[in-house]
C-alpha cells in the first residue's frame, strides 16, 4: 500500500535525482508549459473513457425506463414513454445524442423527480464539499503531526501503537465507525446530534438568506448569528470525524513512509554529520520534501474521499450527492445515478489535474 | 519495491528453495520485533476468519435465514439473551448466527473476486508489456481512468449491471465478486506490466530469443516467472479491500437477500435505523466483524509491503545500505519509464498503484 509513496520518492526523487538535482533543475526534460498542456489535454480521454464505460454499461442492462417504472405501468405507456424518451432508438444514436448533450453540459433529467442534473449538483453539492472540507481538515490535522511523530519515534512503542492505529483507522469500514460514533456520542451521551447537516430551525433560518451558497457553515456566518453556526458546526462534527479518520489513517502512514524515507537519505546524514540538531533535520531536512509525494498522492485520495463520502453521508443523512445517489439507487433511477457518476467522475478528473498543476509548479523534477 | 532478495540479485534460490521460500513464509522469518508481531497478529486474525467460514454450519447456533425454533420465533429486535448471546436483527434473525455465516459469505466473494482478477489483470498485464504497441497504450490509458475513479462507484455500476441490486445466493456472490474484480483488474495490470517492460529487457530474455524460443515460451517461463514478486502483497491487500468493498456494497443495499445468505454490510445497512433508538447489538457485531477481517489482512499485506521495502524494512543486524542501494538503483528507471510517456509517472505515482 506504501508503494506509491515508496516510488514517489524511492523510485522518482531517492537515489539519482537527489544528488544531480541542481542539475537537472533547468532544461531536464519539457518545461513546465508543456507538462501542464499535455497533463491538461489527458483530462479529455480519461473523462471520454469513463463516460463511454458507463454509459454501456448501464444501457447493458436495458433501458432506465423500464428499470424504474417496469411492472408499475401498462405495457402499452411504458413503450410510449420510452419512445418519447428515445430509448428505441438504436444504442449507438442514444450514445451520439448522449455524449453530445454532455459536451454541452447536459447531464440529463432524473425519472423519479424530473430535475435536471446540473440542479442536482448545485443542490447537493455544496454539502458533499463541505463535507469534505472537514474530513481534509481533520486528515490533516490528526493524520500528518501524528505520521511524523511516528516517524521520528520508528520502532519503539508509540510508533507501534500508530501503526496499528493508522491500520484501524482506514481498515474500519467508514459506515461502521460512522454508526459507533453515533452509539456513543450521539445516542448514549447525547453530546451531538444523530443525523443533518443543521436541526429545522436552523435550516429555516437559513433559507431566508437572500443567496445562500449552500455551504452551511458559509451561509450561517454570513447569517451571523451564534446559535445557528453553532448548530451548524456541532452537525458536522460526527461526519466530519467518521470520513476525517479514513483520510487521516492514510495520511499518518503517508508521512511516515515518506519522512523514513528521507531521513535515510545522504544529505540528510550529509547535515546530521555536520552537527545539525536532530530536531531541525527532522523538520527542515527530512518532512519537507516529504511532502511533495503526499501532495501528489492527495489527489488519488479525492477518489478514495469521494467513496467514503456517499457512504458517510448516508450513514449522517448528510444531504450530499452521495445521500442523493443512495436514494436514486434506491428509486431505481439510473439515469440519474448514471449523470452524478459521471458528474463525479469529471469531479476527479479535474481533482487530479489541479493537484497535478500545483505538484508540478512545488517540485521541478515532475514533468515530460 | 525491490524485494528482499530478488532471486537473481543472491544464489539463495538454488539451495534454499523449499517451503521457506513460500511467500508469507519466508516473510515471516524474515522479520524482527514489531514487523513480525504485526504480521502474525494478522495471519492469527485471518487464520481464525478462515476456520469461522469453514466450520460456519458448526459453530453457529440457528442458520443464518433462520427465524423460530421449537421453542417459537425468536422476535425481533431482542436485546442479547443466553438464547440468543448477541440478540436477534430488525428482520428477527439471530445475530451470532448471522455474523458467523456472513464469514462464508464474504470468503466466497474475496476468493473469487482475487482469483479472477488476479488472472485477468496478470494475462492483460504480461500479453501488453510484453507485445508494447497502440494496444497496450490504449490499456494503460483506460486502466488509469479506471483506477482514478472512486471504486465504490464503479461497483456499484457493476452490481446494477449484473444483478440489478438484489439477488440469490451466487448470483449475489458474482455480482458483488465481478463488481470487485473490475476495480483491481488495473492494479495487477500495471504491476505486472511494469515489471515486465523492465524484465523484457533483461539478457536472459534476449538470450531466450536467440535461441528461439516463441513468444508464449518466453512470456510464460521467462518473464512471468520474474515478475510476480509483488503479487501476494496485492492479493491481500486486494482480499482486504474485497470485504469491505462488498460491506459497502450491501450497506448500500446491493447485498444478498437475506433469506438467501448472511452478509455484514447489507445487516449494518438494515441496522442503521436501529441506532437512532439505542439498539447498539444489530450493528456492532457485524460491524466489528467486517473490521476485524479487514483489519487482519492488512496487517498481514502491509507486513509483506514493508518487508518488500528495504527503507522501512527493520534489520536483524545492522546490516547498511550497499545491497538496499544496489536493489533500488535497479528499478527506477525501469518502473518509472513504464508507461508511454511515464504515464505513470504523470500521475505522480510509479507501478505500486494500489496504494490507498
Amino acid at each position: 500500500m506504501s508503494t506509491t509513496t515508496t516510488e514517489l520518492t524511492g523510485g522518482g526523487a531517492a537515489p539519482e535525482a537527489a544528488p544531480t538535482q541542481a542539475t537537472r533543475r533547468r532544461g531536464g526534460g519539457g518545461g513546465l508549459g508543456t507538462y501542464l498542456l499535455i497533463r491538461f489535454l489527458l483530462i479529455i480521454p480519461t473523462i471520454f473513457i469513463l463516460v463511454t464505460t458507463v454509459f454501456f454499461l448501464m444501457r447493458s442492462t436495458g433501458d432506465p425506463i423500464t428499470a424504474a417504472l417496469g411492472g408499475r405501468l401498462p405495457a402499452s405507456q411504458l413503450a410510449e414513454r420510452i419512445h418519447s424518451a428515445g430509448y428505441d432508438r438504436p444504442l449507438i444514436a442514444q450514445y451520439f445524442s448522449y455524449v453530445g448533450h454532455l459536451a454541452q453540459g447536459d447531464f440529463g433529467t432524473t425519472l423519479s423527480d424530473r430535475r435536471p442534473l446540473s440542479n442536482v449538483l448545485t443542490t447537493f453539492g455544496g454539502a458533499t464539499l463541505e463535507l469534505a472540507f472537514y474530513a481534509l481538515l481533520v486528515a490533516f490535522l490528526v493524520g500528518i503531526p501524528l505520521g511524523r511523530l511516528a516517524a521520528y519515534l520508528r520502532d519503539r512503542w508509540p510508533d507501534a501503537v500508530l501503526r496499528v492505529v493508522a491500520i484501524l483507522w482506514y481498515a474500519t469500514p467508514v459506515f461502521f465507525v460512522g454508526l459507533l460514533l453515533k452509539l456513543v456520542f450521539a445516542v448514549n451521551l447525547g453530546w451531538l446530534p444523530v443525523a443533518g447537516r443543521a436541526s429545522t430551525g436552523a435550516e429555516i433560518q437559513l433559507s431566508t438568506l437572500p443567496h445562500p451558497t449552500g455551504l452551511y457553515l458559509i451561509d450561517a456566518i454570513k447569517l451571523g448569528d451564534p446559535e445557528v453556526i453553532r448548530d451548524v458546526l456541532q452537525h458536522a462534527v460526527l461526519p466530519g470525524i467518521t470520513l476525517g479518520l479514513l483520510t487521516a489513517g492514510v495520511f499518518l502512514r503517508l508521512v511516515r513512509t515518506n519522512v523514513i524515507g528521507t531521513l535515510g537519505m545522504g544529505y540528510v546524514e550529509a547535515a546530521r554529520s555536520r552537527g545539525v540538531p536532530e530536531r531541525r533535520l527532522l523538520k527542515k531536512h527530512a518532512y519537507r520534501p516529504a511532502l511533495i509525494p503526499i501532495i501528489t498522492v492527495i489527489g488519488l485520495q479525492i477518489a478514495l474521499l469521494l467513496s467514503g463520502a456517499v457512504l458517510t453521508e448516508t450513514t449522517f443523512e448528510w444531504k450530499g450527492l452521495g445521500f442523493q445517489l443512495n436514494q436514486y439507487l434506491q428509486a431505481r433511477d439510473y439515469v440519474a445515478v448514471q449523470g452524478i457518476v459521471v458528474l463525479l467522475a469529471v469531479i476527479v478528473a479535474v481533482t487530479n489535474f489541479i493537484v497535478d498543476v500545483i505538484a508540478a509548479l512545488i517540485d521541478p523534477r515532475v514533468r515530460y | 519495491m525491490a524485494t528482499a532478495a530478488p532471486p537473481t540479485a543472491t544464489p539463495a534460490g538454488t539451495h534454499r528453495r523449499g517451503w521457506r521460500e513460500f511467500p508469507v513464509v519466508r516473510q515471516l522469518h524474515q522479520s524482527v520485533g514489531l514487523q513480525r508481531g504485526m504480521l502474525v497478529a494478522g495471519l492469527v486474525i485471518s487464520t481464525i476468519f478462515l476456520l469461522t467460514a469453514i466450520f460456519a454450519p458448526l459453530l453457529a447456533p440457528y442458520g443464518f435465514n433462520q427465524l423460530r425454533d421449537a421453542s417459537g420465533a425468536f422476535g425481533a429486535q431482542q436485546p442479547p439473551s443466553s438464547a440468543h448471546p448477541f440478540g436477534t436483527t430488525v428482520g428477527g434473525y439471530d445475530v451470532l448466527s448471522r455474523v458467523i455465516w456472513g464469514s462464508r459469505t464474504a470468503l466466497y466473494v474475496m476468493v473469487i473476486a482475487v482469483t479472477l482478477a488476479l488472472f485477468v489483470g496478470v494475462l492483460l498485464g504480461l500479453v501488453s508489456g510484453y507485445f508494447g504497441g497502440w494496444a497496450d497504450r490504449v490499456l494503460v490509458v483506460i486502466c488509469d481512468a479506471i483506477y482514478a475513479f472512486p471504486s465504490l462507484l464503479l461497483a456499484i455500476v457493476m452490481a446494477i449491471v449484473i444483478s440489478g441490486g438484489q439477488s440469490s445466493l451466487w448470483g449475489g456472490i458474482f455480482a458483488a465478486a465481478i463488481s470487485i474484480t473490475v476495480i483491481y483488474v488495473p492494479q495487477y495490470f500495471r504491476v505486472v506490466r511494469a515489471e515486465v517492460v523492465r524484465i523484457k529487457a533483461e539478457a536472459f530474455v534476449e538470450s531466450a530469443k536467440v535461441i528461439g524460443a516463441g513468444h508464449w515460451r518466453i512470456m510464460t517461463r521467462h518473464v512471468f516467472r520474474n515478475s510476480t514478486r509483488t503479487l501476494p502483497l496485492i492479493v491481500t491487500l486486494n482480499a482486504s479491500e474485497a470485504v469491505s468493498t462488498l460491506a459497502a456494497l450491501g450497506f448500500l443495499g446491493f447485498g444478498i437477500e437475506a433469506t438467501a445468505a448472511a452478509e455484514w454490510g447489507f445487516d449494518l445497512g438494515k441496522s442503521l435505523p436501529d441506532v437512532t433508538s439505542g439498539i447498539w447489538w444489530t450493528s456492532l457485531w457485524p460491524g466489528l466483524a467486517i473490521a476485524l477481517v479487514v483489519l487482519g489482512l492488512t496487517l498481514v499485506g502491509e507486513s509483506l509491503n514493508d518487508l518488500a521495502d528495504p527503507r522501512l524494512r527493520t534489520r536483524r543486524r545492522g546490516a547498511e545500505a550497499p545491497p538496499d542501494a544496489v536493489d533500488v538503483s535497479v528499478v527506477p528507471g525501469g518502473t518509472l519509464g513504464g508507461g508511454p510517456g511515464g504515464l505513470a509517472g504523470l500521475e505522480g505515482s510509479g507501478e505500486g498503484e494500489w496504494s490507498r
